[in-house]
């Protein structure tokens, strides 16, 4: 059933023909190959969904994969909910046609895991269940930490969600040569496909994903960064020079300010969106979700390390990937295919496999493709996985407890009935989180993705992280605080967002024919983090009864020992 | 969540639970209940039916341990280690990122500078960042490693078998 449905799929892409006749045709057409091997991914997930869907559906199963990967395997599957198709062809786009001011960004997704690694993964791991709403309502009063929480966290997620997908259509409309019929049909195909992952297979098909497309895409990266060097004979320098040649920029593509350095205002919009990056991925609510399905807190921190060792060598590559592509293709090149340069590195590829029109090209170019499809499922899946999780766990299970249920403080042991309709809850909202995420993308599908993903990420760091920290640290820190730093992060975010150049005023805008745009940087993290920081001070200061004392004891103690985790 | 209702003698007819559990004893398999079990004890079983008062006596004890293990030398040193190591590995992390990003956006001349072939400062600190990066990341996991993880999983111990809270699941 599933091959057959997969079938039906690419069927709808490409036409009447088959995958094969397509590759028999020979030179030039790359579009055959690369469908024949998305494909066999497709088939091969949905194998393993319909696997790990066999097992009976307990919340621990469903949300958090039984909890028994092991530190490597989480760590592959950490890499790859991070690996985002923004980072393999948005960053190593930008490279190649801003130079360095490229690689300032992949600096910044990568240093926000030291955060991850000493101030979250295992804290987190040690006082949650499933998701971030439970650490926070660990200490605080249920309901309005919890329905602001997972609030916070949907929003987030769907943010990411429709990068993600943007970058689906973007990359189809290249390999498939670029109907938008094609891009419609691709986004909403790879909606169809997280649906069909998340609700059938949960945490655990989720999660095996991510470990094959993390092999795939480090297997793909590492053949073509090697080719890269291969081509320079080893010889970075003579790469860079050949990449400032290829600019057509000179000397300034090796020094910043190509993208940022314009005005006084893009300077600032890129340190806000610097800060963003970097206090961000600690709040991404898919990410934190991974720390659940590894038994105990060291197992989390190990994990972590090998996420880093992962994510470190592969923005190395991208570096290359990005400087190869200005050197071999030409920005000139790069840019008159896509104007936000998303399409370097399959260009790349081509020129590798021997150029445009040979039978090389096509095959590197196909492979590179399907890669980052294989990427932009795999990332999708999780992302929604973590949004359905908060939908069920947080909201519907809050919402639906009555009072007197919740007085009895069952919040660690609730009934084997009320983790049966949350699992039935996630597999549907995860359902309505594909609707949705559909229809934004296909309204948002001429953005740059990486700035989409910067988006998400200040939303992220304003509304997350800040009561995140709070809760975990700080030994006042109450409900009313919890609550005003989450909301107090989340609705200027958001606000700044629709206020800024993105949404109205500008050619490339949202919305381009009006201007009601105040807020001039594109990204709000500058001023929305600190303001989410300062929400949450002055709830828990205006609050009149003190802290908890004694759930911040419970807290502090298992956050640090595992203690009662489970 | 009201935690110190079973502390209330008077509703509940039983010595305060939070002198009881500061006297520390050896463990026993069930000596972690509380002074008037013996009426009413029953097999972990059954316990989802635990009339409300128990439970919330049961959650009191284990509060009561919770507050004194975390005024304790142990878990201080603990404590002590991890906020000793992380924070300011943390505030060195960010605030070398944040000197790297205002440094690239507000003085890119200088960034620009050359420093052997086409490497220029600039390039040199992007990589700097990547290797301190790794270089951290490994320092933590060792410190942790040899400096936490030994004491914390005593202390969880401790907590076990005194709070009866964990289960083998």
């Amino acid at each position: 059933m599933t091959a057959q449905w997969a079938g039906q799929l690419t069927g709808q892409q490409m036409g009447p023909r088959t995958g094969v006749a397509y590759l028999a045709e020979g030179t030039g057409d790359h579009q055959g190959l690369a469908i024949v091997l998305f494909t066999l991914f497709v088939s091969v997930t949905l194998a393993i969904t319909a696997w790990a869907g066999r097992r009976r559906s307990s919340s621990v199963e469903f949300f958090a994969g039984g909890r028994l990967f092991t530190p490597a395997e989480n760590g592959f599957a950490i890499a790859g909910d991070y690996m985002s198709a923004a980072s393999f062809l948005g960053i190593s786009g930008l490279i190649a046609l801003f130079g360095y001011d490229g690689l300032l960004y992949s600096v910044g997704f990568f240093v926000a895991w030291l955060v991850v690694l000493m101030l979250i993964a295992e804290l987190v791991r040690n006082v949650g269940r499933y998701t971030l709403a439970d650490v926070l309502s660990a200490r605080m009063r249920h309901r309005p930490v919890r329905i602001a929480a997972g609030t916070a966290s949907v929003t987030v997620s769907i943010l990411y969600l429709v990068a993600q997908m943007v970058g689906a259509g973007s990359l189809v409309g290249l390999l498939l040569g670029g109907t938008g019929a094609a891009r419609t049909w691709t986004v909403i195909g790879v909606g169809a496909l997280m649906v069909v992952y998340v609700s059938f297979g949960g945490m655990r098909a989720t999660t095996w994903i991510q470990i094959v497309k993390t092999v795939l895409l480090m297997g793909g990266t590492i053949a073509l960064t090697v080719m890269v060097l291969v081509k320079f004979h080893g010889n970075v320098d003579g790469l860079l020079r050949a990449a400032v040649t290829g600019s057509g920029q000179g000397e300034a593509f090796l020094a910043p300010g190509l993208k940022y350095g314009g005005s006084g205002t893009s300077r600032l919009d890129f340190i806000s969106l610097g800060l963003a990056l970097v206090l961000g991925t600690a709040g991404l609510p898919h990410i934190l979700s991974r720390f659940y399905t590894v038994p105990t807190a060291r197992s989390a921190r190990r994990s972590v390390v090998w996420a880093i060792g992962l994510i470190g060598a592969f923005y190395l590559m991208t570096i290359v990937l990005g400087f190869g592509a200005a050197a071999m293709v030409g920005s000139d090149t790069v840019r008159a295919s896509n104007e936000a340069g998303n399409t370097a590195v399959p260009l790349l590829a081509e020129e590798l496999g021997g150029g445009s029109g040979t039978t090389g090209g096509a095959v590197l170019f196909a492979v590179v493709g399907s890669v980052a499809f294989a990427t932009i499922l795999a990332v999708v899946a999780g992302i929604t996985l973590a949004s359905s999780a908060s939908v069920a766990h947080d909201l519907y299970a809050t919402v639906r407890r009555s009072p007197r249920h919740a007085a009895r403080g069952e919040a660690g042991n609730p009934s084997g009935q009320m983790e049966e309709d949350e699992v039935r809850v996630a597999r549907f909202s995860a359902v309505g989180i594909g609707a949705v995420a559909i229809a934004l993308s296909l309204l948002a599908q001429d953005q740059n993705i990486a700035f989409l993903v910067g988006l998400a990420f200040a939303v992220a760091a304003s509304a997350n992280l800040p009561s995140l920290l709070y809760s975990l640290f700080w030994r006042r820190f109450t409900s009313k605080g919890a609550v005003w730093s989450i909301y107090g992060g989340l609705i200027p975010a958001l606000t700044l967002v629709v206020l800024s150049p993105v949404t109205s005023g500008e050619a490339d805008s949202l919305f381009p024919g009006v201007d009601f745009h105040v807020f001039p940087l594109e990204n709000p993290g500058l001023v929305s983090i600190p303001l989410g920081f300062l929400a949450g001070w002055l709830g828990t200061l205006l609050t009149r009864e003190p802290a908890d004392e004694v759930a911040f004891a419970e807290t502090e103690v298992r956050s640090l020992t595992g203690a009662g985790a489970v | 969540m009201d935690e110190h209702g079973g502390a209330d003698p008077g509703t509940l007819g039983v010595d305060s639970p939070w002198q009881q559990a500061a006297v520390v004893r050896r463990w026993e398999p069930e000596a972690d209940t509380d002074p008037d079990a013996g009426a009413e004890r029953e097999s972990p079983a059954v316990s989802a039916t635990v009339p409300r008062a128990r439970r919330e006596d049961e959650a009191a004890v284990r509060s009561a341990v919770y507050r004194e293990v975390q005024d304790s030398a142990a878990f201080r040193e603990v404590r002590a280690r991890y906020r000793g190591f992380a924070f300011p590995a943390a505030a060195v992390f960010v605030s070398w990122y944040l000197l790297y990003v205002v440094m690239a956006t507000t003085a890119p001349g200088l960034m620009a500078h050359q420093v052997a072939g086409q490497l220029n400062v600039a390039m040199v600190a992007g990589l700097a960042q990547f290797a301190t990066t790794f270089l951290l990341t490994w320092a933590y996991a060792r410190h942790a490693r040899l400096r936490r993880d030994r004491a914390a999983l005593d202390l969880r111990w401790t907590l076990a078998t005194r709070t009866g809270q964990e289960r083998v699941r």
